[in-house]
């Protein structure tokens, strides 16, 4: 596509790099932009700028944050259980349940060698330290894991280094999805369920 | 099952044929380069939702033309009797049947069994171990998913564990709770595919060797011998022992992907010491008890497609291959090509439900 500025196309292209954006939709965003007042555009430009030069990881359970040390730690929460996810969204998603007052770690990835992350580039040491320099006050580790070939191995291995520690390590649970029915989960789903079926609670 | 109508638009060298077949024997017949071969390869697509002789979609469509499709209909069948497929350039492969659309292309397959035979077999003995997996691979995982299951699983995890081995480039220093985390999923994985391998051969050997006799009668004996070694009680040990292999070579050594099936004829590998014509009855042979395997498994009877069968063989195996044809009860409908008019019908001049289609450059005469 041809546009009339440089300016845009630059502009086009920056964007057009982003995930689920193609060079039409981008060609919109920027158009727009050019309509509102320039202190959209500026403020826009700043936001992003601020982002990416403050934001902080988290360094005990690598959430995204303001500060170095987040808010994991002074809230109220149960500091005896941790939930290791792959990514930050799965944390908001695990919060936004209502069902889960512990702790939370966070891989930033799953290991699989094919994409070149091996157990280096996740961040399974840091969370082994967190279990043993805790003096056991981590009882629990909840492994909420992507259920494929690599988000269980990475769950083995994480099981495996944590070994020496002697905590309790567990797995969310695996099956029919709550309002589900039977007849449309897939084989492999519904094996897995009666293969790990749980007690019926009557009270 | 039968194949009642067949018509091809736009397919290989086909402009546009409608064709109807009958029970008994449809012998295709007509020089090379004619498209004997692409008439069965079309059957064989509405079958396996693809070309038997490899290459992309694309290359199935007429030269110059922009969409190939297939209609056929079939007769005998409990779930389905208009087949279609169509693919055009650029778009999805679509494929209908009674005019729904299977979930996926896989799930068509199995509807419309067939078995194929062409000279390119001939590969099965000469060619490595992988094409013999997969032959048999392709025949037990039609019926058993499970198995099916395993063989992707195995498969992924060893690809990662073959990464990780080369990412490594061969340091000893290697992660070796990672490996071990790999090999947990992996040894499992191993025994019950080859348990399912080596239960499928006892089953399909006797089918196989019966055939082989009624081609080739006399003192032969042909074997297909499963060789593993992941059913050895010490299994573990090799592979663990495999280990600084496995780290040098940068891949794993040691599995059910390493498996072979050895042809065997008088206790010596057929592929070094068969004739042509003992290769030929072995492949026909182990065609011919796929199609026992799948029929009794379906309950009804695949199509047999036969490109060009008679090459190679002497008079005697032919007669004997032509008699074993000429049973209704098990095969109600043979596809076959020839490119010798005049041999095709002194062998089945006795036959009474012999049709015969003539090809010449894309067209059935």
């Amino acid at each position: 596509m041809e546009y009339p500025s440089k300016l845009v196309e630059k502009a086009v292209e920056e964007i057009a790099k982003l995930p689920g954006i193609g060079r039409k939709t981008a060609l919109r965003l920027v158009l727009h932009l050019l309509k509102q007042p320039e202190e959209a555009s500026t403020s826009l430009s700043s936001s992003l700028t601020e982002l990416r030069k403050n934001i902080k990881y988290c360094r005990t359970c690598h959430i995204i944050a303001d500060t170095e040390d987040c808010t994991c730690k002074t809230m109220s929460r149960d500091v005896s259980t941790i939930c290791v996810v792959e990514d930050t969204p799965d944390v908001l998603a695990i919060r936004n349940t209502g069902q889960y007052t512990g702790l939370f770690h966070v891989l930033g990835g799953r290991i699989s060698p094919i994409d070149g992350i091996g157990p280096d580039n996740v961040k399974i040491d840091s969370l082994v330290e967190r279990v043993k320099s805790s003096n056991e006050e981590v009882k629990e580790i909840i492994l909420a894991l992507s259920s494929t070939m690599e988000g269980d191995t990475t769950a083995f291995y994480i099981t495996k280094m944590l070994k020496e520690t002697g905590v309790k390590v567990t797995t969310i649970a695996r099956g029919i999805p709550v309002g589900g029915e039977l007849e449309y989960a897939d084989e492999l789903t519904l094996g897995r369920s009666i293969a790990t079926r749980t007690a019926f609670e009557t009270d | 099952m039968i194949l009642n109508t067949l018509k091809l638009q736009q397919f290989k060298n086909y402009k546009q044929v409608e064709l109807e077949f009958g029970k008994g024997i449809n012998c295709i017949i007509g020089k090379n380069g004619m498209g004997k071969t692409n008439l069965l390869d079309a059957v064989h697509f509405l079958s396996m939702t693809r070309s038997a002789f490899g290459g992309t979609d694309l290359q199935n469509i007429k030269h110059g033309q922009a969409f190939f499709a297939l209609n056929a209909v079939f007769e005998g069948l409990e779930v389905a009797s208009k087949v279609n497929v169509y693919y055009e350039k650029g778009a999805k492969k679509i494929i209908k049947v009674d005019g729904q659309e299977p979930e996926k292309l896989s799930d068509h397959i199995g509807t419309i069994p067939s078995v194929l035979t062409a000279p390119d077999d001939s590969e099965i003995i000469k060619e490595g171990s992988e094409i013999r997996r997969k032959l048999f691979d392709g025949v037990i995982s039609q019926f058993n998913k499970d198995y099916l299951g395993d063989l992707i699983k195995y498969q992924r995890i060893l690809k990662q564990r073959n990464s990780f081995l080369k990412q490594n480039e061969g340091r000893m220093k290697i992660n070796r709770s990672l490996l071990e985390t790999y090999d947990s999923q992996l040894i499992p994985l191993n025994s019950s595919i080859a348990v399912v391998r080596e239960a499928f051969i006892q089953d399909f050997q006797s089918s196989f060797q019966r055939n082989y006799e009624m081609i080739f009668p006399g003192e032969e004996h042909p074997l297909v011998a499963y060789n593993t070694n992941c059913l050895d009680s010490d299994f573990q040990r090799i592979y663990q022992d495999s280990f600084e292999k496995d780290l040098i070579l940068q891949r794993t050594n040691v599995g059910v992907h390493k498996d072979d099936y050895k042809f065997i004829l008088n206790d010596r590998p057929i592929k070094r010491f068969g004739s042509q014509g003992q290769q030929k009855s072995f492949i026909l042979a182990l065609k011919l008890a796929e199609y026992d395997y799948l029929m009794e498994k379906k309950g009804f009877a695949p199509l047999l497609l036969l490109d060009d069968i008679f090459d190679k063989l002497d008079d005697e195996r032919i007669a004997h291959l032509v008699t074993l044809l000429s049973d209704r009860q098990r095969f109600p409908q043979i596809f076959i090509t020839d490119a010798r008019v005049e041999r095709a019908k002194t062998f089945f001049e006795e036959f009474d439900d012999v049709s015969y289609y003539e090809v010449s450059e894309g067209q059935v005469l």
